[in-house]
């Protein structure tokens, strides 16, 4: 298969950025998406060292940075807009485990990064997300001590309930929900851990303190606000969905009532 | 220089041995641990664990990691889940039993008393990960729920769906996170490890790369801890995550740590085989899938054949013409025997002839009895995420037709030598988890590396650390202007340099590859000492070649990863033929490591009891030189030493 790709460059956080394109060639339909960006990227680096593509004029950008690590759609690192979409056309999945047979041959495709104001650009394609960590660092945990559990079956929870807590657990951080959202909210990550946790009769005692300061600390970092659009849940590569932000917004209010 | 290989394994008998031990160490006044520094490199299961713990204790820590955020580090891609002696099944499973099959599934070359210890911790570890949070799969009456893997004939691995390791790293990074917002961690996001720094004989600080603006920074401390997992991406196509690398290991080598058994790596039988050229990685399925999958070839040659050209499918062939080899050859544990007999299985069938895919490197895993017995409810509930993660990759639903699948590179077993306290031949520095070499001996069975990253970094280095630390807090943190720093920083400013100075032709991937070749050629599922040499010989003209014809575009002052990329591979050069020295010397055949001329008339592993029960500890001795063996024996005092079998 053949495709053009037109990927945003951007050289660091102050570049304005701009779209350059390329065309590929050759690609195996069970290729994934960042495969053929390996591909694009060896071809790149190919043009940059020859002399005689310089010297005919070829201003190499040098190859597209892109975060990726696992391959496997589990880590959360790859982090792309492809056309127009948060992982690209494919359903439940991210962008590593995108792959060419869902693309028409010869099509042209568009790259881009995740954007939001909370993910600044650092290069290329790749964003910094550090801002999850921060909400989460506000109290996305249970503060129990190294060594100080009980036997876990002292604990019982049932199937359904720890099933439902596992599908809000299965969030990967991607930060697909952001990106998407026209508002840049960030919702639906802090619900996923929030809900996840509020399933479970564990770390009850500092809930209401976890629902108001991950909240707080998501409106501090340059978050938008939920209009209920629930275009978040559409493009969830995990299928989280607008339920646990539900269970978020009781967490929240029950947190408000009882200051 | 042997002396320095003292294991510190208290005495006394086996169950006693960490009680023992944890009554001997040294502790540290609370008030004091403010005053010591830590650095931990790498954020998986183990070093989450042990910074957040440590931290916990109140000692202050710094962390760094290469990804965006400690949630990516690849603990986070286990699928099966983790072993615990609890006994919730009631079959009879207890410390002692889990101890034994993970001697016996590592073929008798790890230590008795840290495997004895790691099935002692293994129940808190569940304790722990439950109160955190971790939403384990739990029965209908609100137990938790349990299963089998290989190399075992109970059923004690817990787990999260097929994705339990990022259930507990997400645990270990929310304890991580507590710490952070408390204080007494500092995160370092975006950060590579470029070379240790050593005073007076002491691991004091490292060099680290700010990934992002390319600087070189230095960093002190009182003690530095490696938790940076394997090095099998020597051989480029693993189920390692692309930036897992083997570079923080090799510069502890280099600067003194022994290097322990390097050539025992694991190949996990059950992958997605290799689909074409442009190929980046391999994605395992989870060997829980062998709890109820059921592995076969056809038996006769003309459905190979006809398999090949797609003339017929997998569903068409009748029961009576298929080869169920492992249920055959392994009667007592079927399908489920270890990953090292299950892959060498599989290849002798494919070596055959009875490979089922176009290139004949494949071997079925089938769910047809699986669906009838359970019903498509049970089953999606157990595998549901698997399968669907299979449809995505291949295009070809396991609900109709087997999945097929073929071994590839998991994990190393092999990793920086360390003494019962996870301390390294360098005072001040640590190994845990997959980095260091300590607990699976020559193959580690599933559901244990999780098992072990959590041991190490939540049980065991919180308790060990402190006794080297315990006459620390009187001296500040080492000072990142003395001499030491300077050159440690200078000679990998040197490195950097030399690199962009080669401006070659060929990419960084493209030379990654050709090791990776090397790699799975010689040093791969079966090995032989011609196919070693010649292996050896290969890897440093490579490197040679690299060095020649390496291009690494950019500067380093900016985010630059194919620069991050050159400097790890220049590491895999050195492991690569570390494993390939290694293997060399290691004439015999056990558990992972299967060499040709060490086989049993049925083609299973022949150990050589008398001549290698021992850990092999290379040490380092420069640049184009030899590295020196030194032997650790293998004592066994508690366990009967027994040929490994799976049949009866």
């Amino acid at each position: 298969m053949d495709f053009n790709l037109k990927i945003w460059r951007q050289k660091n956080a102050k570049d304005k950025g701009h779209f350059e394109t390329y065309r590929v060639t050759g690609i195996e339909e069970d290729a994934s998406f960042l495969e053929v960006l390996d591909i694009l990227n060896e071809q790149l680096i190919r043009e940059g060292c020859d002399p005689v593509a310089v010297e005919r004029g070829c201003k190499s950008s040098g190859p597209v940075s892109f975060d990726h690590d696992c391959r496997e759609g589990i880590c959360g690192a790859c982090s792309l807009f492809i056309d127009g979409r948060a992982h690209g056309p494919d359903e439940g999945v991210t962008v590593c485990q995108l792959f060419m047979r869902h693309f028409k041959d010869g099509a042209t495709i568009t790259v881009e990064p995740f954007r939001s104001r909370a993910f600044p650009i650092i290069k290329d394609l790749v964003v910094d997300r550090t801002a999850f960590d921060k909400i989460l660092q506000a109290g996305g945990f249970i503060s129990v001590r190294t060594g100080s559990a009980q036997d876990a079956n002292n604990i019982l929870i049932p199937h359904e309930q720890a099933e439902e807590s596992m599908d809000a657990a299965a969030c990967v951080g991607c930060g697909a929900c952001v990106a998407t959202c026209k508002n840049g909210s960030a919702m639906l990550f802090v619900a996923a851990r929030v809900s996840s946790l509020a399933l479970l009769p564990q770390g009850r005692p500092e809930a209401a303190r976890r629902a108001r300061n991950m909240v707080a600390k998501m409106d501090e970092l340059g978050f938008g606000n939920c209009t209920n659009t629930r275009a978040c849940e559409l493009e969830c590569p995990k299928g989280i969905t607008v339920a646990h932000i539900a269970r978020l917004n009781r967490e929240f209010l029950k947190a408000k009532f009882s200051e | 220089m042997a002396d320095k290989l003292i294991s510190k394994i208290p005495d006394g008998p086996l169950a006693e041995k960490w009680t023992k031990r944890k009554s001997e160490l040294r502790l540290v006044n609370p008030n004091n641990r403010r005053k010591l520094e830590i650095i931990v490199v790498g954020t998986g299961l183990g070093g989450a664990s042990a910074a957040a713990s440590l931290g916990e204790l109140g000692y202050n820590v710094k962390i760094f990691c290469i990804s965006d955020s400690p949630r990516r580090a690849h603990s986070i891609a286990a699928q099966g889940g983790i072993n615990a002696a609890k006994n919730y099944q009631n079959d009879n499973d207890s410390v002692y039993r889990l101890f034994y099959d993970t001697i016996k599934g590592g073929d008798y070359r790890s230590r008795e008393a840290n495997v004895y210890r790691l099935a002692e911790v293994s129940g808190p570890i569940i304790d722990q990960c439950v109160a955190q949070g971790v939403p384990f799969a739990r029965e209908y009456g609100g137990y938790l729920d349990n299963r089998s893997f290989g190399g075992v004939q109970v059923s004690r691995t817990f787990y999260a769906r097929g994705q339990t390791g990022q259930q507990l790293l997400l645990g270990a990074y929310a304890a991580l996170n507590r710490q952070v917002a408390a204080g007494t961690v500092t995160s370092y996001p975006r950060y590579e490890m470029l070379d240790l720094v050593v005073i007076d004989g002491q691991a004091k600080g490292i060099i680290a790369r700010n990934l992002v603006t390319g600087k070189l920074e230095r960093f002190g401390a009182h003690a530095v801890v490696i938790a940076t997992g394997g090095y099998g991406n020597a051989y480029f196509l693993s189920t390692y995550a692309m930036y897992s690398n083997g570079s923080a290991a090799m510069q502890c080598y280099r600067r003194g740590a022994y290097f322990g058994n390097p050539c025992f790596a694991q190949i996990h039988p059950t992958c997605i085989p290799v689909h074409g050229e442009q190929q980046s990685k391999l994605t395992l399925m989870s060997e829980s899938l062998r709890n109820d999958g059921r592995i076969w070839v056809p038996k006769k040659t003309e459905d190979v054949m006809k398999l090949r050209k797609r003339e017929i499918k997998a569903s068409q062939i009748p029961e009576e013409d298929r080869d169920y080899y492992l249920e055959r050859r392994y009667p007592a544990f079927g399908n489920l025997v270890p990953r090292d007999v299950a892959s060498r299985a599989a290849k002798e069938r494919c070596d055959a002839g009875f490979g089922v895919n176009e290139n004949g490197l494949a071997v079925f895993l089938d769910f047809s009895d699986a669906i009838k017995r359970l019903g498509r409810q049970r089953v999606q509930e157990r595998y549901g995420n698997l399968f669907d993660m299979y449809f995505k990759i291949t295009d070809v639903s396991p609900w109709e037709e087997p999945m097929m699948i073929y071994p590839a590179i998991h994990y190393t077993m092999g990793g920086i030598w360390v003494d019962y306290d996870l301390q390294t031949t360098i005072p001040g520095l640590y190994a845990i988890g997959e980095a260091n070499f300590s607990d699976h001996g020559g193959n580690r069975l599933g559901a244990s590396a999780l098992m072990q990253g959590l041991a190490d970094g939540y049980f065991i280095l919180p308790v060990t650390l402190p006794d080297y630390l315990s006459n620390k807090f009187f001296e500040p943190k080492a000072d990142t202007n003395a001499p030491e720093f300077e050159q440690t920083e200078k000679e990998v400013q040197a490195r950097i340099d030399r690199l962009f100075a080669v401006n070659g032709k060929v990419s960084v991937d493209t030379l990654h590859k050709k090791l990776g070749n090397i790699m799975w050629e010689y040093v791969g599922m079966t090995r032989n000492e011609a196919g070693l040499k010649e292996g050896i010989k290969r890897i440093r003209e490579l490197r040679d070649y690299f060095w020649e014809n390496v291009c690494v575009p950019g500067t380093q002052y900016t985010f630059n990863q194919e620069l991050e990329k050159a400097l790890r591979l220049v590491d895999f050069f050195d492991i690569g033929e570390l494993m390939a020295i290694d293997a060399l010397h290691r004439k015999e055949s056990c558990g992972g490591h299967f060499r040709e001329e060490s086989q049993t008339p049925d083609g299973e592993t022949k150990r050589d009891d008398k001549n290698f029960m021992y850990v092999a500890a290379w040490e380092y001795k420069g640049e184009g030189k030899e590295p020196v063996l030194h032997k650790e024996p293998l004592d066994y005092q508690f366990i009967k030493v027994a040929t490994r079998n799976y049949k009866d």
